[in-house]
């Protein structure tokens, strides 16, 4: 027999053994680097990584979505051209309608604000936004997340709710300089404190990957029906209340579902809310700490005075420790 | 590009691996804008299981699963998914081929067909339990199925993938 013939001529193993090798240890790399995100999500060198990945990928997106807009305006001119007359009368058609919806939303303006008056109830501050394109869409089961042309740069930052024309899309979970991700509402790991309108019923809508949420944890003794309106909570303070989520539909399996208002039409521009936390909704003073009457029996009260500012904060006392 | 003694085009094994990794980031990013046709928005496969099944299909290779971690690892940065999630789903699946090339070899069209639609079963699967783990619930199973479909449909480019090097690749014949 040939030496070439008794496989002792090339000392090198086996090119299947080698790539077998190599196949165990990236599975090895590849599992080690998902537990260890699944346990520390938040890591400094993770949220580096992404935000690298999200400002590269963001412009990249930005320049492969700007033919696709474009051509999106030109079709809109020649479908505007070609179907003015039909445009013209659908408008007059709502045109009319708006009008009557705003008479009525003046009458119930000039009530509200007399209403709140005599209660003494007072209202939230507008809270500041930003305008944004969204350029990268991710749709499968595992992530559903987009980028936005707004980042740090703007103002924005983790939290942050954002908003279509019709409803809550989802908040920011990533930041970089001039690019943003969004959670959508039905992402996996989505999970936001919902009340329904009609029963004031507090739950958390989960997303499951699909077109529709799960509504989950009902709290109620009145069942939901399809078709209540769900807007958001505020319940821990992430997202401020009253923004419109969706409707109640029953899902296929049985389950509460929302229909998300957000779904309705694309969502192309969204606007981030620049909310922190509820303290931005009250003014700077009502938050200040102060002196409150002394607790002790017989000892003279004190007078009720103006929070001191930083700089001259009196030292905190010492507590005494048991 | 060199040349065998026997006349046959011979390719550097970073030609095979690089062009069709590169090809389907591409069409990852080109698929992952955000339009939508008649209303709906654009279905959006997996692209890197062509080659997790091609690569196997082709030849055994150091490089293989190397850049399939890589290519994993840009899926999860460009959806925004769990670190580490698409590079296990391509490594088992490209494992999975890989223990069963000697079957796969001078298979026919359909038959291949067949065995790209498990690998893809297999890393759908594997996908579905990860992101129990990480995020405590169950995507829904219609969106995975969904997505799974059109990740099969595919499969005519991981055939194109095939017949591409193991014509122009002498070693691989």
């Amino acid at each position: 027999m040939a030496l070439r013939d008794s496989g002792l001529s090339d000392p090198r193993p086996p090119l299947a053994w080698m790539a077998a090798i190599a196949v165990a240890v990236a599975l090895v790399t590849a599992g080690g680097l998902f537990l260890l995100y699944w346990r520390t999500p938040g890591g400094a060198a993770v949220n580096a990584a992404r935000g690298t990945s999200d400002t590269v990928v963001g412009a990249a997106g930005s320049v492969l979505a700007a033919p696709v807009r474009l051509t999106d305006r030109g079709a809109d001119t020649i479908s505007d051209y070609f179907f003015a007359a039909s445009q013209n009368r659908d408008l007059k058609r709502k045109l009319t309608a708006a009008l009557t919806w705003r008479d009525r939303a003046v009458a119930l303006s000039e009530e509200n604000v007399r209403l709140r008056a005599m209660l003494g109830v007072r209202t939230d501050p507008p809270l500041p936004m930003v305008f944004a394109h969204t350029v990268l869409d991710a749709r499968g089961p595992f992530s559903n997340s987009r980028l936005a042309d707004a980042g740090a740069a703007q103002g924005v930052n983790e939290g942050n709710p954002v908003l279509s024309d019709h409803g809550l899309v989802g908040r920011v979970v990533g930041v970089a300089g001039g690019v943003s991700r969004i959670m959508l509402l039905n992402d996996l790991k989505s999970r936001t404190p919902v009340l329904i309108l009609r029963t004031n019923a507090r739950a958390i809508l989960s997303g499951d990957g699909g077109e529709n949420p799960l509504l989950g944890y009902l709290r109620s003794h009145d069942a939901p029906r399809e078709g209540d309106r769900v807007l958001t909570s505020g319940d821990g303070g992430v997202i401020p209340r009253g923004l419109p989520v969706g409707r109640v539909v029953k899902g296929g399996d049985g389950s509460w579902r929302v229909a998300l208002d957000s779904q309705t039409a694309p969502i192309d521009d969204v606007r981030i809310l620049l909310f922190r936390d509820f303290s931005q909704l009250t003014p700077p003073a009502d938050l200040a700490p102060r002196n409150l009457p002394s607790m002790a029996t017989g000892a003279p009260a004190v007078a009720e005075t103006p929070a001191p500012s930083p700089s001259q904060s009196p030292k905190p006392a010492k507590v005494a420790r048991p | 590009m060199t040349m065998t003694s026997g006349g046959a085009r011979r390719q550097p094994a970073r030609r095979w691996i690089s062009a069709p990794a590169l090809a389907c980031l591409g069409a990852t990013l080109l698929f992952a804008i955000p339009i939508r046709i008649a209303g709906f928005a654009a279905p959006e496969p997996v692209f890197a299981l062509i080659p997790a099944f091609g690569w196997a299909a082709l030849r055994p290779s150091i490089v293989a699963p190397v850049a399939l971690l890589a290519l994993g690892l840009a899926l999860d940065l460009i959806w925004g998914s769990p670190l580490g999630l698409w590079p296990l789903c391509l490594i088992i699946a490209h494992a999975m081929a890989l223990s069963v090339r000697r079957l796969l070899s001078g298979e026919d069209f359909a038959v291949l067909w067949v065995w790209y639609a498990a690998t893809c079963v297999v890393a759908f699967s594997v996908g579905t339990l990860a992101m129990r783990l990480a995020s405590g619930a169950w995507p829904t199973l219609i969106g995975v199925g969904l997505q799974a479909l059109v990740s099969v449909a595919l499969f005519p480019l991981a055939w194109t993938l095939i017949e591409r090097y193991r014509v122009d690749e002498v070693r691989l014949r």
